[in-house]
């Protein structure tokens, strides 16, 4: 049983990581344009400036 | 759980503050210019539009949105007329959007809060599940306790951060003392935490903590689809609206924006421009095309002391005009007072949704009680008691009847985007699923609004040919109709000389020696014309007459048949002349029309219909059609109508096509039967899980697989409206 003391911090942690990344996501505007995002990776030239 | 469950007792003051602060967290910096792009589709489009407006000068940044066909571009001393040109250069269609309409739908701010609720509620019930599997396939004693309490620390932080959006709205219902959607959920949110932080606390068996958060988690997936749907629509609608700047000519050349224009102002209005305001013609003669506000086709001649209202169009002359009543005070405000008068009217319509909340919210509190009641009386163990009522409530909390309506309606609404379809209100296509009589406006609506020559008089080929060099002349509508009649004319090698617009009459001019002139009827001496015309003379010869007609939209008489299929009835109410309206009755097969009718008199048409127990649905485009779209049960206006009429309309059509209305009917009647089969099936789940709750049989295992099992099956069941 004492392997629950590591591995529930450790699911809690990894899970945390996905919602910290989500969040981030979210304030950096990734949400904002689907459709682009998804024609923009079909692009040829080479995005210098990709979205800040 | 819809906005739209809410609303009866949440009401006005939280969408208000729904808005304000949509309102206020937006705005655009200074300087940047944004640019509708309808075409764009592709990646080589974005790389295209980016490019060429990167590398005009003063631009820093260009950057496209595809998902709203916007550019956005930043930089300094930027020329919106300079961008489009660019575009229009590489073969891009670009209109500049009006900076203040959009800013309040660019940036989604309740989205991306409702959003990030969600995500928290997700995150949060993906790791309780996990312990709670443990709790369920045998963890006991210590070990169950541990996995509860470790539960309820990730539970409780996260229901008082993501539930708080149910807990607002069922806060100010209850301030008013009514009851809504949100009060169950509330009460079962809460009760389901308190009661499972209790039982911790006592080692008890059962701990609801995954089902409170799995209640938040579907209730706020089913919450952020309803919003997005109507944000969708909201800022489509902005856009229509954007696309008008609405600036003024003064007559010193410079323009000043329509609101700050004062009665007393004058301002010019040039060939082809639409009348800002009210007033008075200064100097200057000309046609005006009063089409939306009357429907009439015929152009009406104006000459100085004339009065003009905002809306109509200028066709051959520039003119000096002295402002009257500007803004707000124009001749709209006239209709603007029948539009409130007809939708205090429709306020009264109560959605699906709103009347399953009625039923639901008290029977669930009831059930709840005497469950408790029940208990306490059979058993007189009143923690047992409690934990029974909560099961109850828990149970029948309205998973599946918060997904029921906004899961539909966003796969409904997503389906008629795609068709050419804005969904403006959210209870539209309910309403549009009860029409049994269709109501149609003539001009600009089942007609494009722009005329066509009727047939090529006899004549000699080389008079038709001077003919068709004299209408390439000039701008005015029957001009270019005659010219695109005559496209199969074979030119003459002389060309005009002196040609010369006369404003209000038409155009003149000298062909080898002889004076010809091409315009109204009356100015060559024709009285009496009453057909849609324009006649030709050369020196002292008789006149030849052209007469036009207003072109059927492509797909009027289909729409038409197929309406009356379906078992409705079609009416054609119109503002023009008996003559013209009957032609286009006769050829698209409409028995019941009338002509001549003022605004007033077609708002009273549709209420007649309506008293006698009709649902009218009203399909207009002009000023003299708001009242009437307003008063109709459901309404739709193209998108080429004026604004005033796509504000009070349901539903906006984006293309020129009219098909789209027959499959915005089909998509309605078959979206409201997926609602009501929703509503069955939540039904259904409840008579079964109702009684084992009673019982007391229900454990936290029970509560949640029926819920997850029942919200997966209503989505899908949504999802069958997209395909059809």
């Amino acid at each position: 049983m004492n392997v629950l003391v590591l591995l529930i911090p450790v699911s809690l942690i990894l899970g945390g990581l996905g919602l910290a990344a989500f969040f981030w996501a979210l304030k950096r505007e990734q949400f904002e344009d689907p459709d682009g995002n998804s024609q923009r990776i079909l692009r040829d030239d080479y995005d210098e400036t990709p979205k800040q | 759980m819809t906005e739209a469950l809410a609303r009866p007792a949440a009401c006005a003051a939280c969408s208000v503050a729904g808005l304000a602060e949509e309102m206020g967290t937006a705005d655009a910096p200074a300087g940047d210019i944004a640019l509708s792009v309808p075409a764009m589709h592709c990646a080589g489009c974005i790389s295209t539009v980016e490019r060429t407006l990167s590398g005009l000068p003063g631009v820093r940044e260009a950057r496209v949105n595809l998902t709203l066909r916007r550019a956005m571009v930043s930089g300094d001393n930027l020329d919106a007329a300079t961008l489009t040109g660019a575009l229009r250069e590489v073969g891009y269609e670009a209109h500049e959007l009006d900076q203040a309409e959009i800013a309040a739908t660019t940036t989604d701010q309740a989205g991306r809060a409702l959003l990030m609720r969600l995500g928290v509620a997700g995150f949060a019930m993906m790791n309780v599940m996990l312990l709670s599997v443990a709790v369920w396939s045998g963890a006991a004693d210590a070990t169950r306790d541990l996995f509860h309490w470790i539960a309820a620390t990730i539970a409780i932080p996260t229901v008082a951060f993501s539930a708080q959006p149910f807990f607002k709205n069922a806060w100010s219902a209850l301030r008013v003392r009514r009851l809504n959607m949100d009060v169950p959920i509330s009460l079962a949110i809460l009760l389901a935490v308190g009661m499972s932080i209790y039982e911790t606390s006592q080692s008890g068996e059962h701990a609801y903590f995954d089902a409170a958060l799995s209640l938040t988690f579907f209730l706020l997936a089913g919450r952020y689809l309803d919003h997005r749907t109507r944000h969708a629509a909201r800022s489509a609608a902005a856009e229509l609206a954007a696309l008008e700047v609405p600036r003024a000519l003064l007559p010193d050349g410079s323009r000043v924006p329509v609101a700050d224009l004062q009665p007393g102002h004058v301002v010019r209005i040039l060939p082809g421009a639409r009348m800002p305001v009210d007033g008075v013609i200064l100097t200057g003669e000309s046609e005006l095309d009063r089409s939306l506000l009357t429907g009439e086709t015929m152009p009406a001649p104006a000459a100085p002391g004339a009065r003009v209202s905002a809306g109509e169009i200028n066709l051959t002359g520039a003119l000096d005009v002295q402002v009257t009543s500007a803004g707000t005070d124009t001749s709209l405000r006239r209709l603007a007072d029948l539009v409130a008068i007809a939708e205090t009217a429709r306020n009264r319509y109560t959605s699906l949704a709103d009347k399953a909340a009625a039923v639901y919210a008290p029977v669930v509190h009831l059930l709840a009680f005497f469950a408790f009641a029940g208990w306490v009386w059979a058993s007189g163990d009143v923690r047992l008691s409690l934990n029974i009522a909560v099961a109850v409530l828990i149970i029948t909390c309205p998973c599946a009847l918060g997904l029921a309506v906004p899961a539909v309606s966003a796969a409904a609404s997503g389906r008629l985007y795609r068709d050419g379809m804005l969904i403006k209100s959210a209870t539209a296509l309910e309403r549009l699923a009860e029409v049994d009589t269709v109501v149609f406006d003539k001009t600009g609506t089942l007609t494009t609004g722009t005329p066509t020559l009727v047939e090529v008089p006899d004549a000699r080929a080389e008079t038709l040919a001077i003919i068709k060099l004299l209408a390439a002349t000039s701008g005015h509508p029957l001009a270019l109709a005659l010219t695109e009649g005559l496209a199969g004319v074979q030119p003459v090698p002389a060309p005009l000389s002196n040609s010369r617009e006369v404003p209000g009459h038409g155009v003149e001019g000298e062909w080898q020696g002889h004076q010809v002139r091409l315009g109204r009827p009356e100015w060559l001496g024709l009285t009496n014309v009453q057909t849609l015309s324009t006649a030709f003379q050369m020196d002292d010869e008789p006149p030849i007459l052209f007469s036009f007609t207003d072109n059927l939209r492509p797909d009027a008489a289909e729409l038409v048949r197929d309406l009356k299929t379906r078992g409705m009835d079609v009416i054609l109410l119109s503002g023009d002349r008996d003559t013209n309206v009957a032609a286009i009755a006769n050829t698209i097969g409409i028995d019941a029309w009338e002509a001549g009718l003022l605004p007033e008199d077609k708002v009273a048409r549709v209420g007649t219909l309506a008293r006698a127990g009709r649902k009218v649905l009203m399909v207009g485009d002009g000023l003299n059609d708001t009242g009437a779209l307003a008063a109709a049960h459901v309404s739709i206006s193209p998108a080429s109508a004026l604004e005033a009429a796509r504000v009070v309309a349901d539903i906006v059509l984006i293309g020129t096509s009219l098909a789209p209305v027959a499959t915005a009917v089909s998509v309605a009647k078959s979206s409201t039967k997926r609602i009501k089969e929703n509503f069955g099936l939540a039904a259904a789940y409840n008579m079964v899980a109702i009684p084992l709750a009673l019982a007391g049989f229900a454990t936290p295992l029970a509560a949640a697989l029926a819920m997850s099992l029942s919200s997966i099956t209503v989505s899908l069941n949504a999802l069958r409206v997209q395909r059809q």
